[in-house]
């Protein structure tokens, strides 16, 4: 068994607090990607027309297809990534991870034929006893902006390790 | 156009209409898919067990979260604009999990020129168990 650790705090998060990442930029959306997210979210029932039928889109305040808020273009990208060096789940204090909620600011939408930029930063963390024994809290920020610089949407994630 | 909902006709605790899908490997397979989503815990039993959830591998929270979204956008409309969302994930989304996508109206307020509500949301499973409380404000048209 090894000695309980007094704080879950890495010195990788100390050194990276308040530092924003390098813009990942995104393959061109496309009217395909948009329509095969919609059917996916709404499965098994027929998505809104919003989101695949340009003539209705034209009618509504969007003027064009949209893609549904909770969008990813950043899915599929090539090189394919290689999976990050994680240690297997439960193997210790401090190795047990859980996704622990996210809140979102949605400013601007994204159309097919959109180039998404995308930049994270650790903003903050806060450490605690929980039922779980020592717990972290980690909040990233990720902010998107689209080829034209416009804000896309402010997110922040929550993860838990504990 | 289509136009569910003006600002003027809501009032604060109104329940809007829940949204409900019971959940399995194909919704979560479709997620996995457009998302590239693709994780042993979503997809496979004992690792899901390995993950310390007995009943084996379960939902996706960002599913949950899609939803939650679906629930704001189809009552709201599209002349609507949902401007923020944001959520705890307390529960996981066991495999056929009959889940209810829940909102009620808090407050109402005008803010730089834009007529909001905000809510109280959260996915609940056929327990009655919440899964992932959370708030919504979506700007709404106007009849002025």
């Amino acid at each position: 068994m090894s000695e309980k650790l007094d704080t879950l705090v890495t010195q990788n998060m100390l050194d990276k607090r308040d530092q924003w990442s390098e813009p990942r930029v995104s393959r061109p959306v496309s009217e395909s990607d948009i329509r095969k997210w919609a059917i996916a979210v709404y499965w098994p029932e027929e998505p809104p027309k919003l989101y695949w039928n340009e003539d209705y889109a034209l009618s509504t305040r969007y003027e064009g297809i949209v893609a549904p808020l909770d969008f990813n273009p950043f899915a599929w990208p090539v090189p394919v990534p290689s999976a990050p060096p994680t240690p297997p789940m439960g193997t210790g204090q401090g190795t047990n991870a859980m996704n622990g909620g996210q809140a979102v600011e949605y400013v601007t939408p994204i159309r097919p034929g959109d180039v998404i930029s995308s930049s994270t930063a650790l903003v903050d963390w806060n450490e605690r006893e929980t039922r779980l024994g020592l717990t972290l809290f980690s909040t990233n920020e990720t902010r998107w902006t689209n080829q034209d610089g416009a804000l896309v949407k402010i997110s922040k994630n929550t993860s838990i390790r504990y | 156009m289509a136009n569910n909902v003006y600002w003027e006709d809501i009032e604060v605790g109104y329940e809007i209409p829940k949204w409900t899908r019971k959940t399995d490997l194909m919704h979560w397979n479709r997620y996995a898919a457009v998302n590239d989503e693709f994780i042993y815990i979503h997809m496979d039993d004992d690792a899901g067990r390995a993950g310390a959830n007995e009943q084996g591998a379960f939902g996706m929270g960002n599913l949950r979260f899609a939803y939650l979204h679906n629930m704001l956008r189809d009552w709201a409309g599209d002349e609507a604009w949902v401007k923020a969302v944001g959520l705890q994930y307390r529960a996981i989304n066991q495999k056929n999990d009959v889940l209810d996508c829940v909102g009620t109206v808090v407050a109402k307020r005008v803010e730089n020129g834009e007529h909001l509500v905000d809510l109280e949301i959260n996915v609940i499973n056929q327990s009655g168990q919440g899964t992932a409380p959370g708030q919504a404000t979506v700007v709404l048209p106007t009849r002025s």
